[in-house]
């Protein structure tokens, strides 16, 4: 068997609402549609309960992108969860833009609970767009509390390196 | 000047108020301070040396200060907005509070340096105020000084705005790396009035308490959303930060994006909803699929 260069499959975290996007994804499956396995799937109670914090987070635990997504503007479960989450949004999409954070790697969409097709399109082109980005390892390299000490000269630096320790 | 003292006396005297918060000369320029007796009203002076937010000390965070009594508090334009932002967010009930606002030229960067207000010194903030006379107040003082000089060099958020995405990143990451995770942005601002901060909790551990970069990010991009549409511009976070970050920026941009998008000025009238907790059905929503 010939063997091919790894290809990056980028993690994708979906932080999903409920009522619709939940449901939608679920009857993507049951309806057997095909799509990228890329993706994994938190269920939360509505969007307004998405908190900017948790994209954050999945960026800081190794996702390479992130999909939110709820209820249709008017069709949400608790009234207007969707009308502060799509606010919100709003203004943290566009501070991650300032910060330097490529936005490229979220989405945000709106999916029906009968929007199978949909939400099988939203993960297979996020999936596909993050592909192409890249790993995040911007974010990731961040973990590293110093920067890298630069490599040692003189005396004793090859015991050093030798030990692996900068 | 005179005028403020005659105030201060008069309501410390009939026991309108049991505190004046106020300026006074200190050792090292103008610092707060805190008068409780009449014959101490001599103390206060207000002039451009006087940038501290006094807002902040009614933040219900600091309950030694609310044990003194009903408080006066002196407050710029700038500063009335926190304090209509507190008012608004049930934080102050407004007849607990007696607003002393004061006209103001603009002030200094640092409270340490001379009152001449000149390109170089002039704080950032206030080189496009327009709300030298804070229209949230019970009395009023002094005559409208001249506008003051516009800061020297451009406009610094145009400039992070129109850096290229990788060189933005790399710049905040720069800055970021030098936060040592004090929190005092937290601790000086008059909007961030949590009993239990997020960046405190442990479990879970929402953000990191290490001062890597990482740690860093998520802690101001978690504090910046929480100011979205409620930062009052003071820039005391930024003169606060022992490490020099650039705070500011980050909350300006935000500000702008908030008045661009929701067309919402952070203003000193308590009646005005904020952005966030409130919303239009038709919002615009062109970044959504």
């Amino acid at each position: 068997m010939a063997s091919e260069a790894p290809q990056f499959e980028p993690k994708i975290v979906a932080f999903v609402c409920n009522w619709c996007t939940y449901t939608g994804a679920d009857l993507a499956g049951t309806s057997r549609l095909q799509m990228a396995p890329n993706v994994r799937v938190v269920r939360l109670p509505c969007t307004g309960r998405i908190d900017p914090l948790f994209i954050v987070k999945a960026f800081e635990r190794g996702a390479d992108g992130v999909i939110v997504s709820g209820c249709h503007p008017a069709d949400c479960h608790y009234t207007a969860g969707n009308y502060h989450a799509r606010r919100r949004f709003a203004i943290f999409r566009d501070l991650l833009d300032f910060m330097g954070v490529d936005v490229r790697r979220i989405t945000f969409s709106w999916v029906s609970a009968s929007e199978g097709g949909k939400w099988r399109d939203v993960v297979n082109d996020t999936t596909a767009r993050v592909k192409e980005l890249g790993p995040f390892t911007e974010y990731q390299g961040l973990s590293d509390p110093w920067p890298p000490a630069p490599p040692p000269t003189g005396e004793g630096a090859s015991s050093s390196q030798a030990l692996g320790t900068p | 000047m005179n005028e403020l003292r005659e105030l201060a006396r008069k309501l410390l005297g009939d026991g309108t108020v049991k505190v004046v918060i106020g300026y006074e000369e200190g050792p090292r320029g103008v610092r707060p301070a805190m008068i409780t007796d009449p014959a101490q009203a001599e103390r206060l002076v207000f002039d451009a040396r006087c940038v501290h937010n006094l807002a902040t000390y009614l933040n219900p965070r600091r309950p030694h200060l609310a044990r003194l009594g009903k408080p006066a508090v002196v407050v710029k334009g700038c500063d009335a907005r926190a304090v209509a932002g507190m008012i608004r967010e049930s934080q102050v009930k407004r007849e607990d509070v007696v607003i002393v606002g004061v006209r103001c030229g603009g002030v200094v960067r640092d409270p340490t340096m001379k009152a001449a207000l000149a390109p170089e010194t002039v704080s950032p903030r206030c080189g496009h105020c327009a709300s030298r006379e804070p229209k949230l107040f019970d009395h009023l003082l002094g005559a409208l000084p001249p506008a003051p000089p516009r800061p020297a060099g451009d406009d610094p958020v145009a400039r992070v705005e129109q850096m290229p995405l990788p060189e933005r990143w790399a710049f905040w990451k720069e800055e970021l790396s030098r936060c040592v995770r004090c929190h005092a942005c937290r601790e000086v601002c008059p909007m961030c009035f949590c009993a239990a901060c997020v960046a405190d909790k442990s479990r879970p551990q929402w953000i990191e308490t290490s001062s890597t970069p990482r740690a860093n990010l998520s802690w101001q991009l978690t504090r910046v959303m929480h100011m979205a549409g409620r930062c009052a511009g003071c820039g005391e976070c930024t003169r606060a930060c022992p490490s020099h970050i650039p705070l500011s920026l980050i909350l300006a941009h935000v500000a702008r994006h908030v008045e661009r998008r929701f067309g919402y000025q952070v203003d000193d009238d308590p009646s005005i909803p904020a952005p966030i907790g409130a919303f239009k059905t038709d919002d615009s929503q062109e970044f959504i699929l």
